[in-house]
């Protein structure tokens, strides 16, 4: 029987199997930032050990950062020292590091895929469950817990147990205003938060293959909201083009080999999945999230929904919950509801296709007089080709807020947050519970839907305008 | 890490479901750079709101968390599982656990026990007639035991071993460094690397 994908890359990376006992995988790259990893330095330096391959390990500072004032010191005390704690510690270990106002800073799931040292085939971790990200280049990408950061550090591998794979078929074409935010946001509210929970997820079908690199690495980014550490989109002729001539990519002889071995990284055609999921593209709508998980989303033409009509006990009581601390009522329009912030930015939403398509909703109009609109680039980088392009004239004339690049409110470490009470649209991952700020409510939109909410003041798309 | 064989003690109720690692811990209690002192932040939002179990004096002495499906979604924090150690808890019983969460716990010797939710919603109910109710969770018989009720559960054997051993996986990997050496020498050439900075 033919091998899927996942399995593939699987059995490139494992060192060493036995049976009743994890493989231990190779992990071609190892992504580090200031909150996950200070833990790990630490254990290295108790157990007088070195990081293994420096040169396959690359650090950003991205969680904690400012947006604002990006050249004066970190204000937040706290902040600062765990900034500090990751530069003082990629010095000491000789790890490559994008510290704060370098051009290469930025978060660090953007920063990999722009720098080209993401490529098909490789195993890539990190400690951030955004990491599965990188899967859209046909990579083996999941987050880790700090423990695992040390490891990876120490041994350039980890010890897993081999995950079961879910196909994710996405068929047809979306319609226009549709983006493939919509996509993930309805795969999600379709599985569930724990739907992907012990599988690989593989995006399949014709819609996922007319996709942008950057609007499938807005699918992969969030298969950890369905409860999958990875997903990931066999890589193709788009990949091979967006991979080539970045900085890391191979060039001449190894340019071809990485080619050749690039292309056979497709599910055979007679390899089973464990599970499989189908969505109709064309049936998909804008959507938007109600409530406090990921997987509580609706079309943005539906109301507010009932949770008593809900059948399942335990999804009855997660609803009753996320309606009263999102302050909502059933029935009501979702279009009606008023926001107090835009948020377009993150690991998700934060790059230069999604400023582009905001940036062409909001030309030459202003934001609802009512709210803010915060625009956090990636990265560094993605700033500049954005104020290459002019958008930042584009966001600043419509009334928004023109950042640094960083995590910024899509977790609300840095100042960036929301106040009790306040309402968000956000093109961010997770609408949990004050995770943009204690008392902040969320929900989960795409960049069209964030530009359109700006400047109606309401949940919107570009078609109510 | 701490060899866990047995533990025995009183149980808190969490009738939640998708408990995420920011209701866990919240962002902003991840800026320590050590692995102690999150006890602060552990359900950091929910605290202040006295009917919360958490500030229920019944169940001030409990050292297994009795949560909803779909705990430790979200984030890949480890700080989720240094908290509640910290706070704490040896065990956490749950119908589903997030995969990273999961994990983590394994990593650092914080048991993660998947019952049926069947089962945890009978716990519940005894535990909030019966706060005293003492567990006992054997990790060798891979059974949950209180009153006249005995509950198997299922654990991979290498986990377990581990776990009764207290064994560092690092440790473990270091005795097969030379595969790991052989492996590199084989790893195809194109291959990027982040050094030198191109």
């Amino acid at each position: 029987m033919g091998k899927t994908l996942a399995e593939k890359i699987w059995a490139e990376h494992v060192v060493t199997a036995a049976a009743g006992e994890p493989d231990l995988l190779y992990i071609d790259l190892h992504l580090i930032h200031e909150v996950t990893s200070p833990q790990a330095f630490d254990g290295l330096r108790i157990a007088g050990r070195k990081v293994r391959r420096p040169d396959l390990t690359i650090a950003t500072e991205d969680h904690n950062v400012p947006t604002l004032n990006i050249d004066k010191p970190i204000a937040d005390p706290v902040s600062k020292l765990q900034v500090d704690t990751l530069r003082k510690n990629c010095t000491e270990f000789g790890v490559r590091l994008h510290s704060l106002g370098d051009v290469e800073q930025g978060i660090v799931h953007v920063v990999g895929p722009q720098l080209g040292i993401t490529q098909p085939g490789m195993t890539i971790v990190c400690g951030d469950s955004h990491t599965s990200t990188h899967g859209a280049f046909g990579a083996l990408a999941f987050g880790i817990g700090t423990s695992e950061v040390e490891h990876v550090l120490a041994t350039q591998t980890l010890p897993l147990l081999r995950p079961k794979t879910m196909a994710i078929n996405v068929e047809g074409s979306l319609k226009a205003g549709v983006t493939s935010k919509d996509i993930i946001l309805a795969v999600i509210a379709k599985i569930g938060t724990g739907g992907g929970q012990g599988y690989i997820l593989e995006y399949r079908g014709s819609a996922i293959r007319a996709l942008s690199m950057e609007a499938r690495m807005t699918i992969c980014n969030m298969s950890i909201e369905a409860g999958a550490r990875a997903g990931l989109i066999a890589p193709d002729q788009i990949t091979f083009d967006y991979v080539q001539n970045k900085a890391h990519a191979p060039v001449g002889a190894d340019w071809d080999s990485a080619l050749t071995y690039w292309k056979t990284l497709t599910t055979d055609t007679d390899a089973k999945f464990d599970k499989e999921v189908n969505l109709n593209a064309d049936e998909l709508a804008p959507f938007v999230t109600w409530g406090t998980n990921p997987g509580q989303g609706l079309p943005l033409t539906a109301s507010v929904p009932n949770p008593a009509d809900l059948s399942n006990a335990e999804d009855r009581g997660a609803a009753e919950r996320a309606l009263e601390y999102m302050g909502l009522k059933p029935g009501t329009p979702l279009k009606s509801i008023a926001v107090d912030t835009v948020f377009l930015g993150s690991c998700t939403n934060g790059r230069i296709e999604d400023l582009r398509s905001a940036a062409q909703v909001l030309k030459g109009k202003k934001i609802a007089s009512t709210l803010r609109l915060l625009v956090v680039p990636g990265s560094a980088r993605v700033r500049l080709q954005a104020e290459a392009e002019g958008l930042d004239k584009v966001f600043l004339d419509a009334g928004a807020e023109w950042r640094s690049a960083g995590c910024s409110m899509c977790l609300g470490m840095n100042p960036d947050q929301l106040k009790p009470g306040e309402r968000a649209a956000s093109t961010s991952n997770r609408n949990f519970e004050g995770r943009q700020g204690k008392g902040g409510r969320t929900h989960l939109v795409s960049p069209l839907v964030a530009a359109a909410t700006a400047l109606k003041g309401t949940l919107a798309s570009p078609a109510d305008l | 890490m701490e060899k866990f064989v047995k533990h025995t003690g009183s149980a808190l109720p969490l009738r939640r479901s998708n408990v995420d690692t920011d209701q866990i811990i919240p962002a902003v209690y991840l800026k320590r750079i050590t692995k102690n002192g999150f006890e602060d932040g552990l359900f950091a939002a929910w605290r202040s709101d006295p009917a919360f179990e958490l500030n229920q004096s019944q169940y001030k002495a409990a050292t297994v968390l009795v949560a909803g499906p779909d705990f430790g979604t979200g984030s890949s924090r480890e700080h989720a599982v240094w908290a509640l150690q910290n706070y704490g808890f040896k065990v956490v019983l749950s119908s589903r656990f997030a995969d990273i969460f999961r994990g983590n716990s394994q990593k650092m010797g914080l048991l993660t026990v998947i019952l049926t939710q069947d089962e945890i919603e009978k716990i519940w109910q005894r535990v909030e007639s019966k706060p005293d109710t003492q567990f006992t969770v054997d990790l060798a018989a891979k059974t949950v035991t209180y009153e006249a009720n005995t509950l198997s559960f299922a654990i991979d054997d290498y986990t377990r071993w581990r776990l009764m051993e207290g064994l560092d996986d690092i440790g473990l990997t270091f005795t097969k460094i030379d595969e790991v050496t052989k492996f590199e020498e084989k790893r195809m050439s194109f291959k990027p690397k982040t050094l030198p900075i191109r």
